[in-house]
């Protein structure tokens, strides 16, 4: 946490490697695709979550416990970034749409083709309600120089996200690292 | 308050062990999780992006859905009035379909903050077979009796 008591970031210390380009270093710790989702936390959609990981917490199905122990119906927690996830498609979107959008732009940035995630931190504050709409920011917090691992030679860096309600609540953190690769087999399409 | 099952704070000590999750992998556990999650990344539902494109084995599980396994193993044990503080996790190599993941917890620390909430940290691993394949470790607010509840606190009393 900050002095003043509010979340920064779920990874604190900034890390650029030497070889790491000016364009890319002007990215570090800056607060960029700051967003607003284009529809409200929904409640049905929860249940999806809830289906695939055969999640019986009463929390989530029963409407007294929740309003109880809550204060009325909430998410589970680590639904937090579906949220602000886009729609596969919508009217007047070119290209794939994608969340997490600085990853992307370091792929294109490296060259690097292909990424996986490897880590991800999940702080949880305010509760997420139905109605809600959440907005949110992605911050570069690292970025590593070349490493080559089983699955290719690229780079990791880390990424964290806020996010905050409609009342300007933080309902969470977020922190990911991932690895943006090019196959050592030559084989990117 | 309501007669649901709950852990309390004080029962619990360091080196307790969770209830084990065992989970047959399938392609619909895959696809599903990743689309409950809104994450239409081809590699969590299309074999030959997977394969021929990440050079994995096959389809694997997404990142958000591995975060809702672990909230899942871990309220299983708390009952509802656990609350999520905090989970860090490091997957090391995919699950795929055709995996029979198994989560695992033993409890690594207690406490007790200014504010006077019950807290555990929890190291869980996500096993296939001998292989760790994710391990996060989960900090999590238990009450300190029946009639105390993380969920009511808020704002400056609440430290994730």
């Amino acid at each position: 946490m900050t002095a003043d008591g509010s979340v920064s970031a779920a990874t604190t210390v900034a890390d650029v490697a030497d070889d790491v380009p000016a364009n890319v270093r002007e990215m570090v710790g800056k607060p960029m695709y700051a967003q607003t989702a284009t529809f409200p936390v929904e409640r049905s959609y929860g249940y999806n979550t809830l289906a695939a990981t055969q999640n019986a917490n009463p929390l989530f199905w029963d409407d007294a416990i929740a309003s109880e122990l809550t204060g009325g119906i909430t998410l589970q927690p680590t639904t937090l970034s579906l949220w602000m996830r886009p729609h596969y498609w919508e009217p007047g979107a070119v290209g794939e749409q994608v969340a997490l959008k600085v990853h992307f732009d370091l792929k294109e940035i490296f060259g690097l083709p292909e990424a996986v995630m490897t880590d991800n931190t999940i702080i949880f504050h305010e509760p997420v309600r139905p109605g809600d709409v959440i907005s949110n920011q992605q911050v570069l917090k690292s970025v590593s120089g070349p490493k080559t691992t089983k699955l290719g030679a690229g780079r990791f860096w880390v990424i964290d996200v806020e996010f905050h309600n409609q009342d300007g609540v933080l309902v969470g953190v977020e922190s990911y690292t991932g690895f943006g690769y090019k196959r050592e087999t030559g084989e990117s399409k | 308050m309501s007669a649901v099952r709950s852990v309390v704070f004080d029962s619990v000590s360091v080196g307790d062990a969770l209830p084990e999750l065992a989970v047959d992998v399938t392609p619909t556990t895959v696809v599903l999780g990743a689309l409950a999650s809104r994450d239409w990344r081809p590699m969590h539902h299309d074999y030959k992006f997977a394969t021929e494109r990440n050079g994995v084995a096959d389809i694997f599980l997404n990142t958000p859905n591995q975060a809702a396994w672990f909230e899942r193993f871990v309220t299983d044990w708390t009952g509802p009035t656990g609350r999520l503080g905090r989970m860090k996790f490091r997957m090391k190599t995919s699950v795929f379909p055709g995996d029979r993941m198994v989560l695992t917890g033993k409890v690594t620390g207690t406490e007790t903050d200014s504010d006077g909430c019950g807290w555990v940290t929890i190291d869980v691993a996500l096993t296939v077979g001998e292989t760790v394949a994710s391990t996060c470790d989960v900090r999590v607010a238990l009450p300190n009796d029946e009639s105390d509840n993380p969920w009511s606190r808020r704002g400056e009393t609440w430290k994730p």
